[in-house]
């Protein structure tokens, strides 16, 4: 049960760009087409989760029993960026389908701010690696699930006539804040 | 001495890097609660990003081209390490204020634009001019929408309080809804200032800053870019 609740809380309460400020560059630069917002989405869903488990287990093992909680950030930083390369090479090599759609965004992960968020996120929050995969995976999907809104209005926003001041990136924002208030909603379901 | 002012003030309004570039978003809507966090982190921002300028600039005839990001983000990270372990040290409130944004500097996009775009093609005094701006122009942004959120939200400017007893909270302002609508009216603001200065000249209206992630600046660390 507290899984179910930790799973709600990262996808609807703290979602990760609408209520937690993570990753908005990739939020708004990707969100004009559903397509490339679902191929984003899933690549950090993916990489995340990686992520998350790979600096936990780097963290535990690593950097806490040698005393050294201060190189953190560089130490995820650099897990990140070894993983991303690693896991392009992986798909382009075995599963050449997933690489034609997921490879493009898969370099842009490593300045994902989502993904070190979530990597950090997890280790203040001191969760087991269980509770850390769950909550990885469930960020990372309450990032996409936020991304496909926000690209599909954004769809139908291009048929329509805007001042032309507002079009694209302030008009993006606005509706990243709407969307926001929408989710505020959920406020209070968990913690 | 005329490049260098030039390096340093494009920072200060024709590239402004949040509201200009579009560079940067996740601070800028995250710790602009109060102007004093916006102040904060802009002033972490300035020191990480004329210290990578600089190193960057300093090291570019020995870093490989091939392996020049990841190369680039050591820097930055181990900036990032120095500027946490001093606040802890001298401004842990604002540390904690702060939290998760603090190790995040290492994946703003304005080191890494700034490194790839310019540090890593140009001498010392050029990169350290260019980060100097491009850092005072983040910070006056955060602080402009500190100032603003604070003053809706709180009814207060750097914790003094500026509106009456008459004044209701406007709480939106201070929450995520909040920062996402100011952002996008600011923008809108700079756009609208933008076209009506092209209209004066009689030149086409134009949608301002495209921001997607060929503009990013990042997209330098595809391999086949």
């Amino acid at each position: 049960m507290d899984y179910f609740v930790l799973v709600i809380a990262a996808i609807f309460v703290n979602n990760i760009v609408l209520a937690q400020y993570l990753g908005n560059c990739p939020f708004v630069g990707t969100s004009k087409d559903s397509g490339v917002a679902i191929g984003m989405g899933l690549a950090v869903v993916f990489v995340g989760t990686m992520a998350a488990a790979i600096t936990w287990c780097v963290q535990k093992f690593l950097l806490a029993p040698n005393d050294l909680g201060y190189l953190q950030t560089i130490a995820f930083i650099l897990v990140i960026a070894a993983l991303v390369q690693f896991v392009e090479m992986f798909l382009k090599k075995v599963i050449p389908p997933l690489y034609q759609s997921l490879g493009i965004f898969l370099p842009l992960i490593t300045t994902n701010c989502a993904v070190l968020g979530i990597a950090i996120i997890c280790q203040r929050e001191e969760y087991s690696i269980l509770e850390t995969i769950i909550f990885s995976t469930a960020s990372g999907a309450g990032f996409m699930l936020a991304l496909v809104i926000l690209a599909s209005i954004r769809e139908r926003l291009d048929l329509t006539r805007v001042p032309v001041s507002l079009k694209g990136t302030p008009l993006a924002l606005i509706l990243a804040g709407l969307m926001s208030l929408a989710f505020f909603a959920f406020k209070g379901m968990a913690s | 001495m005329s490049r260098l002012w030039k390096e340093f003030s494009k920072g200060l309004w024709k590239d402004l890097p949040p509201f200009k570039l579009v560079l940067g978003l996740c601070p800028v809507l995250a710790v602009t609660k109060t102007a004093y966090n916006g102040l904060g982190m802009g002033l972490a921002v300035i020191f990480v990003l004329t210290m990578s300028n600089l190193l960057v600039s300093l090291l570019r005839k020995l870093i490989p081209a091939k392996v020049r990001i990841a190369c680039f983000i050591v820097v930055a990270a181990s900036l990032v390490v120095c500027v946490e372990l001093l606040m802890q040290a001298y401004a842990y409130p604002l540390y904690l204020q702060l939290g998760i944004f603090v190790p995040l500097i290492v994946v703003n996009c304005i080191i890494l634009g700034r490194a790839e775009a310019f540090a890593s093609k140009n001498p010392v005094y050029l990169a350290v001019a260019d980060g100097l701006g491009m850092g005072i122009g983040f910070t006056a942004s955060l602080t402009l929408l500190g100032s603003i959120r604070e003053l809706f939200g709180y009814g207060t400017w750097f914790g003094m309080q500026v509106m009456g007893d008459w004044f209701e909270p406007f709480t939106f302002m201070v929450e995520a809804p909040g920062a996402f609508v100011c952002l996008g009216l600011i923008l809108a603001g700079m756009n609208a200032l933008t076209n009506w200065q092209r209209k004066s000249k009689g030149l086409e209206a134009v949608t301002g800053p495209v921001h997607d992630c060929k503009t990013c600046g990042m997209c330098a660390t595809k391999p086949g870019a």
